[in-house]
């Protein structure tokens, strides 16, 4: 009797709930079909190559942003990632009392802390007592946002290393800890690496952090203690401004970005299938 | 005959679970499905109510005729009203009470009168042998009960809908015996008003409360008779080995 | 063994690292701002004047800009993104499940600065030719569409935020839906529900602290969210009702004026406003966590 209600009901549901799919997407659509046409439009090979211009003159490129940003990531990579990984291993293989559950809490918190708040941390702590702006302050906020993606995974991955793998290895008469890094971790790598890359991917965008760390630079630098240029920070300076030709090139930048941070996602998902199969 | 299966054949993905099975279940009788585990027998039931499509990669083919009817004519919610399903572990609903579980169906189907569903819901508690022990604390969730009364409430649950056929898949397999023998003094009980197709490993529990029996083995349907018969004097040489326990 | 016990002893000091990082940010934060603290104390929060060059602090329009920005992203991208999650886990096809679930988290991806440069080269420009004059003449007279069309103010702000967080709701909501067992599924389709009937039935009602877990999860992300609203709110520190004004949030307020403080009671105010921002985001996540485990707990004992 009211059968024919329900019927429609689930229609419905089914149909509106696909709208919102439809809907979540059309942003993903619009801001990457946008930015393909006037960001890779106004992408040429200048931008990889040259400094920026000065407010008045056209062309110039980003050249020192984007080297600055690979060593942003790179410093950033070198604290981050044995924090994450190593802290990963100590929760997998030794944590069970309390102060394995203090240290995941921590993790925890730090991924749930605004970006911006790990500004002022890395500001206090770097900036304030160095007198002056620098790479590496940005670069110790970056690491921090990158702990507790990969100490997490680092986590996860080990504990799905089957038991037997592990027994086996034992049962050779090896060490625990060779039987660890040989076996167990060889056999998480793949998921560790991927847990790497998808937090480059998250701290090569990250932009607040560096606002009153790195700052910024118009030209070259290559000392870790100077301000440096990144590429989402030039992004955002470049479109607020009022001149044209900086917002074309704040959209030329956005695209490599995007292109970049899209890439090492499909990659590191590459990664992952490839070696779970 | 309420039930009649021709040539049924199913699939996971590439894996055929079932190969060609033909049987029929008369009215108001206890068929009890035996085989070794992943013979297809959950499968088999499963089709029943076609229950077995909502997995992925699972689909069907072949010809099953509820009242003369093909069931693939039917709409599955329309089919199971009619052929309610009893599930291996009991899977009452934690957030809702034991009358709310109870009327879950009925609710579903639009019924809201509260006298209404509170008269069902004792009817169906009965029919379940589960009034006694629940009716002083209706409005307690229904997880609150043991693993036993759970399954039966299950049924009740089922029963409520008022459906023709009941199927269970192994309803005892995570039960207790107590509550095992209770479950199958209910069979008995039921199969004055309804015909029963129950899923089971446990041979004497088949020999128990069944009519007919089926044996399954690897996908096919082995040998299917009255169970005295089958058990007692089987025509097929696996069906013996396989009761004898020889195998499974 | 002695190789071992190394072993473990400097996995240990690496693990320890995470919480040394926590405790630290903690104290320096309330380091910094203490002479904030002490100069107004809880007063600060509920101020309304922000002058730094009179050296009057106070952080009320940015919480209020952070409360409603969030607030109405939420309104926004709560139906949407459980609609989404809905269809993923329980509604659509399967072979359209992966792709979908990929996109969205593509979404995810896409860092803060570009969601803002986005805003304020494509959405600003719409919303102040097109959308904003439309409400003005026709719902002018309602305090929430007063004012001139700036384009860049709280709306834009808002939808932003909605489009950032609609992915993370959505996946920890798929998530939490696909973690409800698959006998409550089957117990409701036995009994003749239909799809539908299935997800409100079994498996919203079992997942429903999840799916607030991860609302709240959104919520942590939209009150922290810098780029994106710093680009396109208008950064001033007004209260108004209007969805049209300029405003500001706290996280908007330290991403501008924090490199630029030019005293140690102005840079103070600004680490005040970090702290609680620290505190509030903190409670939120913890409030999450807990209630996405809450039903993501009695799936282990299953």
């Amino acid at each position: 009797m009211n059968y024919f209600l329900r019927k429609n009901v689930n229609r419905l549901m089914l149909f509106a709930t696909f709208i919102c799919a439809i809907l979540a997407m059309i942003p993903l659509v619009l801001i990457f079909s946008d930015l393909l046409i006037r960001g890779g439009g106004a992408l040429n090979f200048d931008f990889f190559t040259q400094l920026p211009k000065p407010v008045g003159e056209t062309g110039g490129g980003m050249a020192n942003a984007i080297a600055g940003t690979l060593m942003l990531i790179l410093t950033a990579s070198a604290m981050g990632v044995p924090v994450g990984v190593m802290g990963g291993i100590y929760l997998a293989e030794f944590g069970k009392g309390r102060f394995s559950s203090w240290v995941r809490f921590s993790a925890d918190v730090l991924s749930g802390t605004p970006s911006i708040v790990i500004g002022i941390f890395a500001y206090t702590l770097f900036v304030l007592p160095m007198k002056g702006f620098s790479g590496v302050s940005g670069s110790f906020a970056l690491a921090i946002i990158m702990i507790p993606i990969i100490l997490r995974t680092t986590e996860e991955m080990m504990r799905l290393v089957p038991v037997s793998l592990r027994e086996g290895a034992l049962a050779l008469g090896i060490h625990r800890w060779k039987m660890l890094t040989f076996v167990v971790l060889k056999t998480a790598a793949s998921g560790i690496i991927t847990a790497i890359m998808l937090a480059v991917a998250r701290i090569a965008g990250e932009t607040a952090p560096l606002l009153f760390t790195t700052l910024g630079n118009q030209y070259w630098n290559f000392s870790p203690l100077e301000p440096t240029a990144a590429l989402p920070l030039q992004i955002y300076t470049f479109s607020i401004s009022p001149y044209e030709d900086w917002q074309r090139q704040a959209l030329a930048g956005a695209f490599v970005l995007i292109v970049i941070i899209f890439l090492l996602n499909a990659l590191s998902r590459l990664i992952f299938h490839e070696n779970k199969n | 005959m309420k039930i009649k299966i021709e040539k049924l054949n199913a699939w996971f993905g590439k894996n055929q679970a079932l190969k060609n099975v033909s049987l029929a279940i008369p009215v108001n009788t206890v068929l009890a499905v035996i085989g070794p585990s992943g013979c297809g027998k959950s499968t088999l039931v499963r089709c029943l109510n076609r229950m077995h499509e909502t997995i992925g990669s699972a689909k069907w083919e072949g010809k099953i005729v509820l009242d003369e009817e093909s069931i693939a004519d039917f709409d599955p919610v329309t089919l199971r009203r009619r052929v309610g399903m009893i599930f291996q572990r009991p899977n009452p609903f934690p957030t809702m009470s034991i009358l709310e579980n109870v009327t879950a169906g009925l609710r579903l189907n639009g019924m809201r009168n509260k006298k209404e569903l509170e008269s069902i819901a004792e009817i169906s508690l009965k029919k379940a042998a589960l009034w006694e022990e629940v009716k002083e604390k209706l409005h307690q969730p229904g997880v609150s009960l043991s693993g036993g009364q759970q399954q039966r409430l299950c049924i009740a649950r089922a029963l409520a809908v008022d459906p023709e056929v009941l199927l269970m898949d192994e309803p005892c397999s995570s039960l207790d015996p107590i509550s095992t023998t209770h479950i199958e003094e209910l069979i008995h009980e039921l199969r004055e008003h309804y015909t029963i197709v129950i899923v089971t490993h446990n041979m004497q529990q088949a020999a128990r409360v069944s009519d007919d029996t089926a044996f399954l083995y690897m996908g096919d349907l082995v040998e299917h008779g009255a169970t005295k018969k089958l058990f007692t004097n089987p025509k097929e040489k696996r069906t013996e080995e396989y009761i004898t326990g020889r195998f499974g | 063994m002695r190789a071992d016990f190394i072993f473990e002893k400097t996995t240990k000091v690496f693990a320890f690292l995470s919480v040394a990082i926590v405790s630290l940010m903690g104290f320096l934060l309330l380091m910094e701002s203490w002479p904030s603290i002490q100069q107004s104390g809880f007063l600060f929060l509920i101020k309304k004047v922000w002058d730094p060059v009179i050296h009057d602090y106070g952080a009320l329009p940015f919480v209020y800009g952070t409360l409603v920005s969030s607030g109405l992203a939420l309104i926004m991208a709560i139906p949407l993104s459980l609609g989404v999650a809905i269809f993923l886990s329980e509604l659509a096809p399967y072979y359209l499940r992966r792709p979908i679930a990929f996109l969205v988290e593509l979404l995810a991806a896409i860092p803060s600065v570009i969601y803002g440069l986005w805003g304020l080269f494509y959405l600003v420009p719409l919303l102040r030719e097109k959308v904003e004059p439309f409400f003005i003449d026709r719902f002018g007279f309602l305090p929430f569409f007063e004012g001139p069309p700036y384009g860049i103010g709280m709306l834009p702000a808002a939808i932003l935020l909605a489009i950032m967080i609609i992915p993370i709701i959505s996946s920890i909501s798929r998530d939490v839906m696909q973690a409800v067992p698959q006998h409550q599924r089957e117990a409701a389709l036995a009994l003749g529900a239909t799809r539908w009937e299935t997800t409100r039935v079994a498996v919203l009602r079992y997942g429903k602290s999840g799916i607030f877990g991860a609302i709240f999860l959104g919520l942590g992300r939209a009150l922290g969210e810098t780029m994106a609203v710093t680009m396109v709110i208008g950064n001033r520190p007004d209260i108004s009702l209007s969805l049209f004004a300029p405003s500001h949030t706290m996280a908007s307020v330290i991403a501008n004026e924090f490199a630029e403080a030019s005293s140690d009671l102005y840079l103070s105010a600004l680490a005040e406003i970090g702290l609680v921002l620290f505190l509030v985001t903190f409670l939120v996540n913890m409030i999450a966590r807990l209630l996405v485990m809450k039903t993501a707990k009695p799936f282990a004992a299953v």
